[in-house]
């Protein structure tokens, strides 16, 4: 059991970012290529994810705001979507990307835009509790070598 | 994207590691990591956002990628196009990546030639065996491997591999008498070869001449009734082994059959897919004019490419698009059937195509001419007696139709004298300037300047403004070239080919593919044209020889320098 007051409670805000299933397999798979050469490799994977998927979700909200709805494109915007929620194991993001995919296959532009708003929810979400995490990781790091007043 | 490059020699003892790994995908989170996890399995990577400037790094160092990874899904250009060029012209092992995992995908991805397809997300053990990949290709090619330090026992297993070259390269066809006649092919193909283990690799390079007798071949017989030893028997090339022909028919296919799709809505250009050679001189020139309104770009280039290559010669693959620095087109043109004069004062003049183009085409080249000549390779091979860069650079004569159509071909890569045109004309970094590969999309800025008159750009919306503009300097410039002085067009098909094979031009695509290899191989003739393979100007007094990887022949070189009419 990690003995820093900080460290623990990172593992455990880590932990509950799995089990409530906001990330999967593959953030530990990047955690697992994190190393001395690329100390902060998960922090910048997950920056460049949010940089670059903020222009994806930008296509979609203007693709969700000409009627009637070219479901192709949509689903077009979305699978690229997906593929980058895919990279960094955001995993109800891109659960809701699924759904959204499967409303654009069956014509479902109410469902398209419920799911859409769902999904960005959960985005902006993960966002917030990896910014956290981060910011702990941060403090926690140096932590362990100086001396923490309780 | 950055790309960082990881060109080091090829393969050490220490294979798996080091091998050297191009990755292409848009998405710059799945690069950041898939590099990341190819560094720790030891290999050397390279990456990529787009498909176009992965096919320049490809063709800028032929043998400087052991594998490439790529996704399906890009802006610039299917993952599936890519896969095949790839395939087409380097014969590199593809694996193919993708969040989405449906049969049908995955399928296709075989189809194309895809050695694997993995879905994202992707694990790092999956990334650690693809080495495999490279290593089983390795061990099925039929001529002489590379030496690789770390690779001696497969001199051992070639034997045995001899039987895999059937399997491996039938069309389908004739397998029995192809089974026997590879056990002959074989024993041939290693005398002449001789010494297999030598440390060339002995591909076929596909030059723009044997290409063109490989499709005459295939119409005369028929395309429904090819099979490889019918066409080799009609080719009567004496070096080239039934299994040449065999992977070489199988990948032809492939590029047919998307043309095939593409031209489900042109259905007109589809006729000229497979005309007849012999419509080819005026036909050419007609067919292009038909062609020409048809415009978009993939039917009709498509199909016309196809006809047009028969004719003309369309091996004029120029591979220039890297080098593209001039000189390369002199090469192929020498090749060409007519007597063409092709003066290649300066080796590095890349006579761009124009010397069919003007044949064929009559007044095709103004697109051609500008860029350097994809045009002319095309058509002119066979009838362009004569080179006549001067007219390339005509200001677009041709324009519509036509120019989109020679352009696959050969794209001849002004040099740098005409600024614009690298980067339109050259699929990327071979042409001098890079401000193309900028762009990031080299080879569509020709075709989409053609096309773009009436054919609606297929690819690159954006790509085809910037052809505009690159084109229209270059109409001025060449003009100025046309002298003897400098014929910058490179054909550097390799760069169009993407665009233009793929726009619908398949055939010429095909075209440019095999040009690509062949140009090096007729450029012995003109000298080093070879633009391609390095960026800088052609080197054209040297012929690069090593350039492709011909099969190593004793008594006598592919590519019959002979007929390449060498500029020399």
């Amino acid at each position: 059991m990690e003995r820093n007051p900080l460290r623990r409670q990172l593992q455990i805000m880590r932990k509950s970012l799995f089990d409530q299933g906001y990330l999967d397999e593959q953030f530990v798979q990047l955690e697992e290529l994190q190393d001395d050469s690329n100390p902060n490799f998960v922090e910048e994977v997950v920056t460049l994810y949010y940089r670059d998927s903020a222009r994806l979700i930008l296509n979609l909200e203007q693709a969700l705001e000409r009627k009637p709805y070219n479901f192709n494109k949509l689903d077009a915007y979305m699978h690229q979507f997906k593929g980058s929620s895919s990279s960094i194991g955001a995993k109800k993001v891109k659960a809701e990307s699924t759904l959204f995919r499967e409303y654009c296959k069956s014509g479902n532009g109410e469902g398209c835009m419920r799911c859409f708003q769902q999904l960005k929810k959960e985005y902006a979400t993960l966002r917030k509790k990896l910014e956290a995490y981060f910011q702990l990781a941060r403090q926690a790091g140096p932590m362990e070598t100086a001396c923490r007043p309780k | 994207m950055v790309v960082e490059t990881g060109f080091s020699s090829p393969r050490t003892d220490a294979f798996p590691a080091g091998l050297r790994v191009l990755v292409v995908d848009d998405d710059p989170t799945w690069l950041k990591i898939l590099e990341k996890m190819l560094k720790k399995c030891c290999y050397e990577v390279t990456t990529c956002c787009l498909a176009r400037e992965a096919l320049n790094l490809l063709r800028q160092r032929k043998d400087g990628y052991d594998i490439v990874i790529s996704d399906v899904n890009m802006p610039d250009m299917d993952g599936f196009k890519l896969l095949e060029h790839v395939g087409l012209e380097m014969d590199l092992p593809v694996i193919m990546m993708s969040v989405d995992g449906e049969t049908r995908r995955v399928m296709k991805g075989v189809q194309h030639g895809a050695c694997d397809y993995l879905l994202k997300p992707i694990r790092m053990k999956e990334l650690r065996n693809i080495w495999q990949h490279v290593f089983r290709k390795k061990i099925h090619e039929v001529r002489d491997i590379e030496s690789l330090e770390g690779i001696e026992s497969i001199h051992m297993t070639r034997s045995g591999s001899e039987l895999f070259d059937d399997e491996h390269f039938l069309g389908g066809e004739d397998t029995t008498s192809g089974r026997k006649r590879k056990d002959v092919d074989n024993k041939r193909d290693d005398k002449d070869l001789g010494d297999p283990s030598s440390t060339k690799k002995a591909r076929v390079v596909w030059t723009v001449d044997l290409h063109q007798k490989f499709v005459k071949a295939v119409n005369q017989i028929g395309y429904d009734k090819v099979g490889p030893k019918k066409i080799l028997d009609l080719m009567n090339v004496p070096w080239l082994t039934r299994e040449n022909v065999a992977s070489h028919l199988q990948k032809y296919r492939l590029y047919l059959s998307r043309l095939q799709k593409e031209g489900d809505i042109k259905t007109s250009f589809m006729g000229m897919k497979h005309s007849d050679p012999s419509s080819k001189d005026s036909t050419a020139g007609s067919g292009l004019h038909n062609s020409m309104d048809l415009t978009q770009d993939n039917v009709s280039n498509g199909s016309f490419s196809f006809s047009v290559n028969h004719t003309l010669a369309p091996s004029v693959d120029l591979k220039g698009h890297e080098g593209d620095r001039k000189g390369i087109t002199s090469g192929p043109m020498t090749e060409l059937k007519g007597p063409f004069s092709i003066d290649i004062t300066d080796p590095r003049k890349v006579k761009s195509s124009k010397i069919s183009l003007d044949h064929s085409l009559g007044s095709v080249d103004p697109n051609f001419a500008s860029f350097g000549s994809t045009d002319t390779r095309r058509y002119s091979w066979n009838e362009i007696p004569e080179i006549r860069f001067k007219q390339e650079y005509e200001p677009l004569e041709l324009e519509n139709g036509f120019s989109q159509l020679p352009l696959p071909v050969l794209q001849h890569h002004m040099l740098t004298e005409y600024p614009q045109p690298a980067a339109s004309v050259s699929p990327g970094p071979s042409i001098t300037e890079k401000e193309a590969t900028g762009s990031g999309f080299e080879v569509k800025p020709m075709y989409d300047e053609y096309r773009s008159n009436h054919v609606k750009h297929s690819n690159l919306g954006e790509s085809h403004s910037v052809n505009n503009q690159v084109f229209k300097p270059i109409s001025a410039t060449t003009s100025s070239m046309t002298s003897q002085e400098t014929i910058p067009n490179h054909l550097t098909e390799s760069e169009f080919s993407p665009k233009n094979m793929y726009e619908g031009v398949g055939i010429e695509d095909l075209q440019l593919c095999w040009l690509q290899g062949d140009y090096y191989a007729m450029n012995f003739g003109v000298q080093g044209l070879d633009c391609t393979e390095y960026n800088h100007p052609a080197i054209i007094s040297e012929t690069p020889f090593h350039l492709y990887d011909a099969p190593k022949f004793e008594h006598e070189h592919p590519f019959d320098p002979t007929d390449q009419g060498l500029f020399a």
